[in-house]
Parts: C-alpha cells; sequence; structure tokens
C-alpha cells in the first residue's frame, strides 16, 4: 500500500522544501494480550527450556537424564517394598531429596545458567523488556520456571514412592501424611535451590562459568559443614551441630525438615535442632529466598546489563 | 611446544577480571575450615586425614581441575573466537600442549599449595599427611587439567560432564560400587601419596603400579586426542 499521496498544494510548498510522504504503514489494532500474558509466556518458556523441550535433542540429553536417576531409585524401592511384603517404604518420603542431592545440585547448576546467562550473553534481556513485562515480572517468571522444574524434579520420585506405597497396601493415613511432609520439604527446597542457582547464574553471562560456581557452593558448603558436624560430633560437642547446619543450603533443608517436618535428621549423631532452633532454620531459609529474589531485583533492575 | 602467547592469553581467560577471585574463594573457605578444626579439635591425624581426603581431594581438586581445565578453552570455542587463535601459524598440539601446561598450573596452584597450608594448619605435617595429599593433589592436578581440558574440546557441556565424571562416578558410584574406584583419578592419585607418605593413614584401592600407568595413559591419551579433535574442528552455531 506505498501509494505515494499526491502534494496538495504546490503552491504553499514553494517557501517550505519539508514535508512528510505517508507510505501507507498501518497501526496495530488487534487485541493487545498484555503483561501477564508476556510474564505467562516467559514462564512456560523457560518451564519448558528447563527440561529441553523446544529446544535441540542434545540439550534434552541431560535433564531427562537426571531427571530419569531421580525417579529409578524410587521405583526400585517401591518394587523391593512390594515384593518382600516391607510394612514400610526403606526411605521416608523426607529424607530422599536429601539422599539424592547431587543429583538435584546437578540439575540446578546446569539449568540455571540455561535460563539465564544465555539471555545475558546473547544481549536478548533488553528485548525482553522492549515488551510490556517489567523487571518485577521478568525476575518472577524465571524464578517461578526454575522452582517448577526443580518442585517436578524433586516430587516426582515422590509420587512413584506413594502412588508404589498404596498399591502395597501400606497404611493410608501415615504415608498420605508422610507424602505430605515430603512436598512441603521439597517446595522449600526448590524455592531456595532455584533461588541460589540464579543469583548465582545471573551474575556470569558465560554458561561453564555458572554451572562451577553454582556446584562449587551448594557441594562445597555441603561437604565443608559435615565435615565441620562430623568433627564437632566426634569432639562430643552436639549442642554446635545444630548451628552448623544453618550454613548450607542442604543442611538449612534437613534440620527444617527434622525439626517440624517429622524427618529423622541425617546430621551425625542424628540429632537434629530442636524447635526453638528449628525456628531459626525456617526464618533463614525463608530470609535466604527473599534475598535471593531481592538480589535478583537489584541484579536487573538496570536493562543494559 | 610451549607458545608464551598462547600461554599468555590463556592465563588472562582464567584468572582475568573476577575469576581469580572465584578460584580462590574455594582454597580460602579450606584453610579457614582448617583453622576452624584446629581451634574447635586440636591436633589430631585422622581428623586432618578426614578433612584433607575428603573435603580437599575429593572435592575441591576436581572442581578447580574442572575450571581450570574446561576454562583454558571452553568459553574460546563456545563464543568462536577460537579461530582467531587457530587461523594463527602455531600447531593446534602445541597450543592444546600449551594450554595444558597452563591449567596445570593454575590447577596445582590453586589446589595442591592450599592443601599443603592446610595440612600445616591440621596437624603440622605428623605422619606426613599434609605432604601425601600434596602430592595426590598436585599429580591429581594434571590428570584431571588433561582429561577436562579434553572434554572442553569435545562437547559443549564440558563443565556438566566433567563435573557428573567428578561428584557422581568419583564420589557416589566410588562409594557404592568398589570397582568404579579403579577408573578413578582420585583413587590413583592416592596409591602415588601413599607410596610417598608410606604410613597407614593414607590408603588406596589401586596398587602403585597400575596407578600410575593408568595416570600418564590418560594425561598422554587426552592430551593428544585433544590436539587431534582441535585439528579438525567444527564451529557449531548456538543451539
Amino acid at each position: 500500500m506505498a501509494v505515494e499521496q499526491p502534494m496538495r498544494t504546490p503552491a504553499a510548498a514553494s517557501g517550505d522544501q519539508t514535508r512528510i510522504h505517508n507510505i501507507g504503514y498501518r497501526s496495530y489494532d488487534g487485541p493487545r494480550l498484555g503483561r501477564s500474558y508476556a510474564t505467562r509466556s516467559l514462564y512456560s518458556q523457560s518451564l519448558r527450556g528447563s527440561y529441553g523441550l523446544g529446544r535441540s535433542v542434545k540439550s534434552k540429553v541431560l535433564p531427562m537424564l537426571l531427571f530419569v536417576v531421580m525417579c529409578v531409585p524410587a521405583a526400585i524401592m517401591v518394587a523391593v517394598a512390594v515384593a518382600t511384603k516391607a510394612k514400610d517404604l526403606p526411605l521416608d518420603y523426607t529424607r530422599y531429596a536429601i539422599v539424592m542431592q547431587a543429583v538435584i545440585s546437578l540439575y540446578v547448576a546446569s539449568q540455571a545458567p540455561q535460563s539465564v546467562s544465555r539471555d545475558l550473553r546473547f544481549k536478548t534481556v533488553p528485548l525482553y523488556f522492549s515488551r510490556p513485562i517489567e523487571t518485577a515480572d521478568y525476575v518472577r517468571a524465571k524464578f517461578a520456571a526454575l522452582a517448577s522444574a526443580l518442585f517436578i524434579l524433586t516430587a516426582a520420585p515422590l509420587l512413584v514412592l506413594y502412588v508404589g506405597a498404596l498399591l502395597a497396601k501400606l497404611d493410608f493415613g501415615d504415608q498420605t501424611k508422610g507424602f505430605a511432609q515430603g512436598l512441603v520439604s521439597v517446595a522449600l527446597l526448590s524455592l531456595l535451590f532455584a533461588g541460589l542457582g540464579l543469583v548465582i547464574a545471573s551474575v556470569t553471562p558465560r554458561r561453564g562459568f555458572g554451572i562451577a560456581a553454582v556446584i562449587a557452593v551448594l557441594t562445597i558448603s555441603y561437604g565443608a559443614v559435615s565435615t565441620l558436624q562430623a568433627i564437632a560430633d566426634a569432639q562430643g560437642s552436639t549442642g554446635s551441630i545444630a548451628w552448623m547446619g544453618l550454613f548450607s543450603p542442604v543442611t538449612l533443608i534437613d534440620g527444617l525438615q527434622s525439626a517440624f517436618l517429622g524427618a529423622s535428621s541425617t546430621f551425625p549423631g542424628g540429632v537434629g535442632p530442636t524447635n526453638g532452633e528449628g525456628v531459626v532454620y525456617v526464618l533463614v531459609t525463608l530470609g535466604l529466598i527473599a534475598a535471593c529474589y531481592g538480589l535478583l531485583m537489584r541484579r536487573y533492575r538496570k536493562v543494559g546489563l | 611446544m610451549y607458545d608464551p602467547t598462547v600461554a599468555r592469553l590463556t592465563y588472562r581467560a582464567l584468572l582475568g577480571r573476577r575469576r581469580a577471585l572465584i578460584l580462590g574463594a574455594l582454597p580460602l573457605l579450606l584453610i579457614a575450615i582448617s583453622l576452624v578444626v584446629r581451634a574447635l579439635a586440636g591436633a589430631d591425624d585422622q581428623t586432618a586425614s578426614d578433612l584433607l581426603g575428603g573435603l580437599a581431594l575429593a572435592t575441591m581438586v576436581p572442581i578447580i581441575g574442572v575450571i581450570a581445565g574446561t576454562g583454558a578453552i571452553g568459553p574460546e570455542i563456545d563464543d568462536g573466537s577460537v579461530v582467531y587463535l587457530l587461523s594463527k601459524p602455531i600447531k593446534r598440539p602445541t597450543i592444546i600442549f600449551t594450554k595444558l601446561i597452563v591449567a596445570i598450573a593454575v590447577t596445582m596452584v590453586f589446589s595442591a599449595v592450599p592443601t599443603l597450608i592446610a595440612g600445616f594448619i591440621l596437624n603440622g605435617n605428623g605422619q606426613q599427611i599434609a605432604v601425601a595429599y600434596t602430592v595426590a593433589a598436585l599429580v591429581a592436578s594434571i590428570a584431571y587439567a588433561a582429561f577436562f581440558l579434553l572434554l572442553g574440546t569435545v562437547s559443549r557441556h564440558a563443565v556438566v560432564f566433567g563435573l557428573v565424571y567428578a561428584l557422581v562416578w568419583e564420589a557416589l558410584f566410588g562409594s557404592l560400587v568398589p570397582g568404579a574406584r579403579t577408573l578413578s583419578v582420585q583413587q590413583w592419585s592416592l596409591a602415588v601419596a601413599h607410596e610417598v607418605a608410606g604410613g597407614d593413614m593414607v590408603t588406596s584401592d589401586v596398587g602403585l603400579t597400575t596407578a600410575t600407568v593408568l595416570l600418564v595413559a590418560v594425561t598422554v591419551l587426552a592430551t593428544w586426542y585433544a590436539g587431534q579433535k582441535l585439528r579438525s574442528l567444527t564451529l557449531a552455531g548456538e543451539e
């Protein structure tokens, strides 16, 4: 429709050489889906991306593999429980994520940089912010997507255990209670790990470096804390064990669930935190999640990287 | 076989800007923990051995090895700037060898030196424990750097695979399946450390001969194959 408009008043134009051509561009007058729609799209796209859906085959391999590795032990436990007609599952619902923490850490480490570092490296963040979404929407969408992906990863084996336990005709009330407690604990774990992973990953545009940094924070802190706890246990200073647990994400969740969610602690000596200390655990966990959210908001306040 | 310019660029890529801080944080943490443990528990050979074996050799050395080994070449291949290096009249194996030297040096400085310091803090090198684990860290640095450098040239997800090897294979399978320990850099380096330290504090599941042969074989083969990979490198776009 690039029809040049005829000049209307040649007489008036004689003194003024500037003129505007209307070349027929039209403005968009369809429905505008708005901010919340854009946020939802970003959320679902990030969530799918966390499992490699909608991406190349190569990038599906690792998340899917880790997902399978998470679920297979649960299936084996159920099979054993059914075959031996056991009264109880070999592993508590709440303990499962703690035992499999290496796999969960690897998943966070591989998917958190995938979620945010690539946007930074290819400078697509400014493009997102040229849409109606704002900083808070971007952060919330990414945070929620990674937390949901982690929740799927950690809750799926619990579901396998629960369904298996019911099929094996274990006590319904007991199992449901344990399952619910497990779900609460993995939900908190997902939020915490997702927050930490995203904060670390959003600092570096290099994917490889982000992965190493996330895994270092999660594993080294756990290794350091559990070594110190073992030494404190050997020294007989059991009072300090619970306080040390505050300094690594895994032991934080472990202490929290053994204080309030009826889990047996994996701390050396099997002494979990008392209820009073448990309150501190809850506060620290929630504080850390909030702090991660705050740090992410700060990180993305300036759009130009 | 060694090109100073490539080495300088690799050092800058590994330690430039804030990266040295992250690499330096791990050793500092180890030394801080050693100080705390020494203050809490006093000098104890078993504690020192547990801490150096469990935290320094099993976790810190592999992670620093992954960062240095894959970081020496991975990012360059990733962002495509490796073509500028490859288009220079330098042999590809020379590039790999230089980067390997740098990666080994960085891994040693950031893992073996703090291990030695931590060992002296923990029990003043009683029963040669500090020296033994330092030797293990030095030996392991070479093999890890070569292996992870190879991974860096083979895969775009080198860091993940390196960590899967270090954390899942060596730590998880190694503790569950005894056979997996035969194929673990950590156990090979422990075998060498056992020979150096003598005593019973440092033990390995692998004999010294097997360990040495496997260490040398892995290092040489990985370096050679990385050189071959670099000769026929195809640059893929980001997926």
